[in-house]
């Protein structure tokens, strides 16, 4: 069976597939902007040629796949093609689908959903560059784990931003959680220090710690979010358990790099992108699990609470690929 | 700073044509692939890509370069000619009313920095333009941004029109753009909330502001991280409230800014500002020009002068000069000098800025940085007798300041030594003037930190 085939059974029981119904809406444009790109491709081209590989490197370039990986996903189906002899373009694209989502599926099983410490409170640090969406993912998270009967507090250890620490206070108030806060440029360390602390008194189940945004090539910033990862465990062991950067699904190729330096200074457990209910494809997840193998945790379908959903690789291809 | 990793591979890229004593189809052929990569790489749209490199092509051959002696020489000039003219060529700037506010909207998706931005244009008029500016608050989506633009504002020193978050948008730009009248401001900049494009209610909003206050600017805020969706983006803005300008954010990253020149290119609107860095003062005026020449390595003198000239007080640059010609020159002056340094901006951002220089380490910068940071640390341990008498010091003072700075005796010595070479150099400045010559190589070396 095909993958689209496939893809198009399993989540023709929309019960056992609650999320769907979400990727598929809020993928819709993204969906316009790929899978219609590939179907009028080979609705022009019944039979594939040079020329029509050139056209699917262009869709995976426009959709933020990358330059290399995108090069390496053409030679490969170009190497296929050639050797089971398909020629047919629906095949085809099916096959470049296949192929450039092979190595996000190989690297297995991926958790999504927290993981919990036994006992004392679980640390989740969210970290990245600025205006990626951090405080407002926090708040979906915050909201999804209270309601899983988790009792949640917040830290604002962006004491820089204007309006940062506001900001969260909002959404603390509005979910009914708790929150840290310490004064305008205050040591973001020490309010994170007074966050666990109060979470570890409180018993608390989870920690969010919002930073302020960074971009990676500032070095004093990034020592910074070394220190207030070095503060956490000294509170808590082996804190923060996880560590999330949010990458905007709008981000270019500097996203790799922006994962790279995140996770060189923080050690990733995973990512979250943000805005994919917008019009760019957001390529670059496949880029980062390319280059360094994080995975994807979660991501923002919308602007609702709700729309923050666990990432799931089939639901992600059904969104982007299968056409309604 | 953005396009840089562009330059390091066109310049390696060149350095292999350098090699070569003439240009072949085929070595052209793998310099435009390079090209094509790099700029693919730096998030240049894939459409604009495809025409720049027939673009370079075409100028490559109708100009016979097979034939040319110098030909990454030749190279060179085109594929910067064709950089400028892509990223616009020559200068744009504000128009401003004569008799009446100029008002000017923000625009851009969630994250753009629009109210970073609003604040940093409020600094740029009034203090360098002297305008006399108002901000109107109309995000009354995303939570606390009204109170990050009143924070902004305060520390500006311009007033906000604040009407909560109960009131729609239009309404507070039409009470804003009356006060703006009534109150004979100079500008009024209106602050608007990130939105997706394809949210159909947000997009009619905006045009419905447009309507009301009829601007004489939209400028649309684009991420310098953007990928290959932001002339999408730009597209449907400039469908909706017709652009005339765009700000590019966030250029002080690694990224390489690509889309810059796709908009610039695909929207016909030129990039009016450049946001590079988190102060208030980060809000450079785009140059086309440089900005091309930077991408080829050629560095940007013309920013750091005019950074230099805005830091750096005249006359109290003078009395300095006139201290040090004296040999009076003291930790404290030393201090001061260095700071001076630090207030241009970071050193790192300094240092591109200089043709020749392109090619100091992130690690490098950090390490200079750090010796800045650490001489004031142990400068300000230092009793005041000891700054304006640095002979005076022994072992006993130097234990005494490395304990109270938190520092070992062997960073004592190094400010120490990093003094008596400023003054020493100094000595022999006053010599040399004295004589009326100046010494061999210029006065390289000042102050330098270790590259």
């Amino acid at each position: 069976m095909g993958l689209i085939s496939f893809l198009k059974s399993k989540f023709s029981k929309k019960t056992e597939n609650p999320d769907a119904e979400s990727y598929s809406k809020g993928m819709e444009k993204s969906r316009q902007n790929f899978s219609n790109k590939l179907t009028s491709l080979s609705k022009k081209y019944k039979k594939v040629n040079q020329e029509y590989f050139e056209k699917l490197e262009e869709i995976l370039i426009e959709s933020d796949v990358g330059v290399n990986l995108s090069f390496r996903v053409i030679e490969e189906v170009l190497e296929k093609s050639k050797q089971q002899k398909i020629f047919d373009s629906d095949a085809i694209n099916e096959l470049l689908i296949e192929t450039l989502f092979k190595d996000y599926m190989d690297k297995g099983e991926q958790l999504t959903e927290i993981q919990f410490n036994d006992k004392g409170p679980t640390v989740l640090l969210v970290v990245g560059v600025n205006g990626v969406g951090k405080t407002t993912t926090i708040a979906k998270l915050a909201y999804r784990y209270k309601n899983q009967g988790k009792k949640v507090l917040l830290v604002a250890a962006d004491t820089f931003r204007a309006g940062a620490k506001e900001q969260l206070q909002i959404w603390a108030d509005r979910l009914d959680i708790g929150i840290v806060t310490g004064a305008d440029n205050a040591d973001p360390a020490s309010v994170a220090y007074d966050g666990v602390h109060k979470a570890v008194i409180d018993k608390v189940d989870l920690v969010i710690v919002d930073t302020a945004g960074r971009l990676q090539n500032k070095q004093n910033l990034m020592n910074e979010l070394a220190k207030i990862k070095r503060v956490l465990s000294k509170e808590v062991e082996n804190a923060p358990q996880e560590t999330f950067l949010i990458i905007d699904a709008t981000t270019g190729q500097n996203g790799v790099i922006q994962a790279k330096a995140f996770a060189e200074v923080t050690s990733l457990t995973g990512v979250v992108i943000t805005k994919m209910d917008g019009t760019s494809k957001g390529g670059i997840i496949l880029a980062i699990r390319d280059e360094l193998g994080t995975p994807v945790r979660f991501i923002g379908l919308g602007e609702k609470m709700e729309d923050l959903k666990e990432f799931d690789i089939d639901s992600y291809l059904y969104g982007l690929c299968v056409e309604k | 700073m953005a396009f840089e990793a562009l330059t390091d591979k066109l310049s390696s890229i060149f350095k292999k044509l350098r090699g070569q004593a003439r240009l072949s189809e085929s070595n052209m052929d793998e310099m435009l692939k390079q090209i094509r990569i790099a700029l693919l790489e730096a998030d240049v749209n894939f459409k604009v890509v495809k025409e720049f490199i027939n673009n370079v092509k075409e100028k490559a051959i109708g100009q016979d370069v097979l034939k040319k002696l110098n030909p990454s020489q030749m190279i060179t000039k085109i594929v910067h000619d064709e950089l400028e003219t892509l990223l616009g060529g020559g200068e744009t700037e504000i128009q401003y009313q004569k008799n009446k506010p100029t008002v000017i909207m923000l625009v851009g998706l969630q994250g753009s920095g629009k109210t970073t931005t609003a604040g940093k244009l409020a600094y740029l008029m009034k203090n360098k333009l002297h305008k006399k500016v108002l901000l109107a608050a109309c995000d009354v989506y995303r939570p606390a941004a009204i109170e990050q633009l009143e924070q902004i504002a305060k520390s500006v020193g311009v007033p906000v029109i604040n009407k909560g978050t109960n009131i729609s948008p239009v309404e507070i730009a039409k009470i804003a753009k009356t006060e703006a009248f009534n109150d004979h401001y100079d500008v009024l900049i209106i602050d608007t909330a990130g939105r997706i494009t394809i949210d159909d209610d947000l997009m009619e909003e905006l045009n419905n502001i447009k309507q009301e206050v009829v601007p004489d600017e939209v400028l649309l805020l684009v991420d310098a991280m953007s990928g290959q969706d932001a002339v999408n983006v730009a597209n449907a803005f400039n469908d909706k409230t017709p652009l005339t300008g765009v700000i590019m954010s966030k250029l002080d990253g690694d990224a390489r800014g690509g889309a810059a020149l796709s908009i610039r290119h695909m929207t016909g609107v030129p990039i009016k500002f450049a946001g590079v860095g988190e102060k208030i003062t980060d809000l450079d005026i785009f140059h086309a020009d440089r900005m091309a020449d930077r991408i080829l390595g050629m560095g940007d003198v013309m920013t750091l002068v005019e950074k230099a000239q805005e830091s750096i007080d005249e006359e109290e640059a003078k009395k300095a000069a006139k201290k040090m010609m004296n040999g009076k020159f003291d930790l404290e002056d030393m201090l001061d000098q260095m700071k001076k340094v630090q207030k241009m901006g970071s050193l790192g951002g300094l240092l591109k800025m200089i043709p020749g220089m392109p090619k100091v380490t992130p690690e490098q910068q950090a390490a200079a940085e750090r010796e800045m940071r650490n001489f004031e640390i142990i400068i300000n341990s230092m009793t005041p007798e000891e700054r304006h008498n640095p002979e005076i010091f022994q072992y006993s003072r130097k234990i005494r300041v490395a304990a109270g700075s938190g520092k070992q005796v062997s960073d004592v010595n190094r400010v120490l030594k990093k003094y008596d070479q400023m003054k020493d150099m100094m000595k022999k400045m006053e010599q040399y003037r004295k004589s009326g010559k100046m010494p061999p190589g210029g006065l390289g070396g000042m102050g330098g930190f270790g590259f």
